[in-house]
């Protein structure tokens, strides 16, 4: 295991975290991961895995800006998130998108579509046809189109995971952070969704083609075991490096035998 | 003698109202609350403060999200509020002011009617009125409303989607409610006006309709008109502060919406009436 990062693809930097401290929920008071030396490069497809509890929320949250680190040096597509304006900062912000665990946080009082369209109607201020159009190719490759109209609270939770992933494509964002995507999925929905962000992987014609970089924070490392091309662990508050595929199946880590053999429970929160 | 029960009765330090830890407890709650207190107003004018600068700094952005979410609050908090309001003013107006018509008149001072009406009327029952209908109608859903929000994680979400929550909840709500009341104080200040009147025309009063209104236009002068219009538009904006402080500002349970409603409406209540407070010292030194 290696706290370092060593296993960084070709591509140039997307985010990079050197000796990163992460908060407890964005606290300044307590730390709940400390010491990450973290390099994701374009193109690359990282899945994290860690117990219930283990701050992979809080360092998907911290990745995706969120949350300012407690110490260590963020850079988001090469630049340092602390020397940034604000502007700057926001523009970079824009490049990653986040889908949040347990339903992916909607908005309750939107439909499906305007769920959809509002980062489009809101940053580029693009009149209802336009964002229309764009809101339902998104819908139509998430298998969405029949809820269009429904608000999140009338559809279940798989479904509302999906609209959650819809919404933070609609930006058409380089990298995504998805935050244990299949809590709360059956067996079908699951094959789905790792089907689905193969295909974002390998370049889906809703980003025109370019790959797209992922990062999946999980607690049961099972359906990601021959998806991710890297691997990770959080533990003791470290983030330790796995490797690729091969060294998932040979490492003696206990945790991560714990984690390709452990069946957590349906929708349980990640952390 | 040692009776073996168990001793249920306070320390004698403790139960004492006059010993000097009695005063010191009391000391520490009086404290406690004065120290709660300023907070609330450090981060209520906090807020408000943040709130300005997005509103100078976003205003015309992202209209296309922004102006039609100000025109369902105002909708909201303002058209939706006219049966109400046109139904307090026809009540105030028949109880309070064609009463006040007609004493004035048996004591013969239906002189004085135009600027009693305008004092009572125009400055304070109108403003408060319009203001606290607005605050039980939209300002408590607000709090429940974003306060939800907050505790499911939707702030976090506008966020994530480099979405300024301040922009997107706080600014229509604000301009939304100074609006509404703004309006909805202009339309129940007619209504009360006229009611009141009907009233007491049907009681025989002996004032004419020309002469009534002719004793509210001369009593009236630029500075209601003026006063008016900020008072109101001072409600909206207290009233949205604090509600969207006590929904947004900290991280909320479900369990702790019910609560924050309470504490808003009371904070709300209590700013508006210390501002009414202001607003007739302003008069007083006119």
């Amino acid at each position: 295991m290696n706290e370092n990062v060593s296993l960084a693809g070709v591509g140039g930097p997307v985010i990079e975290l050197v000796n990163v401290s992460v908060g407890a929920g964005g606290r300044p008071d307590s730390a709940a991961l400390e010491g990450i030396n973290w390099r994701i490069s374009a193109g690359d497809y990282w899945v994290v895995g860690g117990l219930p509890g283990s701050g992979k929320s809080d360092l998907l949250a911290t990745m995706a800006g969120l949350y300012r680190p407690l110490s260590g040096t963020l850079k988001v597509f090469g630049s340092d998130v602390a020397e940034l304006s604000e502007d700057d900062f926001m523009a970079a912000r824009l490049r990653i998108g986040l889908v949040f665990e347990s339903g992916g946080r909607l908005f309750n009082q939107l439909s499906v579509a305007e769920n959809v369209a509002l980062p489009l109607r809101y940053h580029r201020s693009q009149p209802g046809v336009e964002a229309s159009e764009r809101v339902k190719a998104i819908l139509d490759a998430t298998g969405l189109t029949p809820w269009a109209e429904s608000t999140g609270g009338r559809i279940n939770l798989a479904r509302r995971q999906r609209v959650a992933l819809a919404r933070s494509l609609a930006m058409s964002p380089e990298a995504l952070l998805l935050d244990n995507p299949l809590g709360g999925s059956g067996l079908q929905e699951a094959r789905w969704w790792r089907d689905f962000l193969a295909q974002l992987a390998g370049g889906h014609e809703l980003l025109r083609g370019c790959p797209m970089t992922l990062v999946v924070a999980c607690h049961d490392l099972r359906p990601w075991a021959d998806q991710g091309k890297q691997f990770a662990l959080l533990k003791q508050k470290r983030w330790l490096a796995v490797g690729g595929r091969a060294e998932l199946t040979c490492s003696d880590e206990p945790l991560l035998h714990e984690l390709l053999a452990t069946e957590f429970g349906v929708g349980q929160p990640g952390g | 003698m040692e009776t073996g029960g168990v001793n249920t009765s306070l320390p004698k330090s403790e139960a004492d109202p006059v010993s000097p830890s009695w005063w010191l407890r009391q000391l520490d709650a009086i404290g406690g609350h004065i120290i709660h207190f300023v907070r609330t107003v450090e981060g209520l004018v906090a807020f408000a403060l943040i709130t300005l600068g997005v509103a100078f700094t976003k205003f015309n952005a992202s209209a296309r999200v922004i102006h039609p979410l100000l025109r369902a609050q105002i909708y909201r908090a303002g058209l939706r509020l006219l049966p109400m309001t046109s139904f307090l003013a026809c009540a105030l107006g028949l109880v309070i002011i064609g009463q006040m018509v007609a004493l004035l008149t048996r004591v013969g001072a239906q002189n004085f009617a135009g600027t009693v009406m305008v004092t009572v009327v125009v400055r304070e029952l109108g403003p408060l009125v319009a203001a606290l209908l607005v605050l039980a109608r939209a300002g408590a859903a607000y709090v429940i409303e974003l306060g939800t929000a907050r505790a499911l994680g939707e702030v976090e979400a506008l966020e994530a989607l480099c979405i300024d929550p301040i922009h997107y909840l706080v600014l229509p709500r604000v301009i939304g409610l100074a609006l509404a009341i703004f309006s909805l104080t202009v339309y129940f200040i007619l209504v009360a006006l006229l009611s009141g009147y009907l009233f007491a025309f049907v009681q025989d009063v002996p004032l004419l309709p020309g002469d009534y209104f002719k004793q509210l236009a001369v009593a009236l002068t630029w500075e209601d008109f003026a006063l008016l219009a900020f008072k109101t538009c001072s409600f909206g904006v207290v009233i949205a502060v604090v509600t969207c402080y006590q929904g947004l500002a900290q991280p909320l349970q479900i369990e702790e919406v019910s609560g924050a409603t309470t504490r808003a409406v009371v904070q709300s209540v209590v700013a508006c009436v210390l501002l009414d407070v202001l607003f007739i010292v302003v008069y007083l030194v006119m």
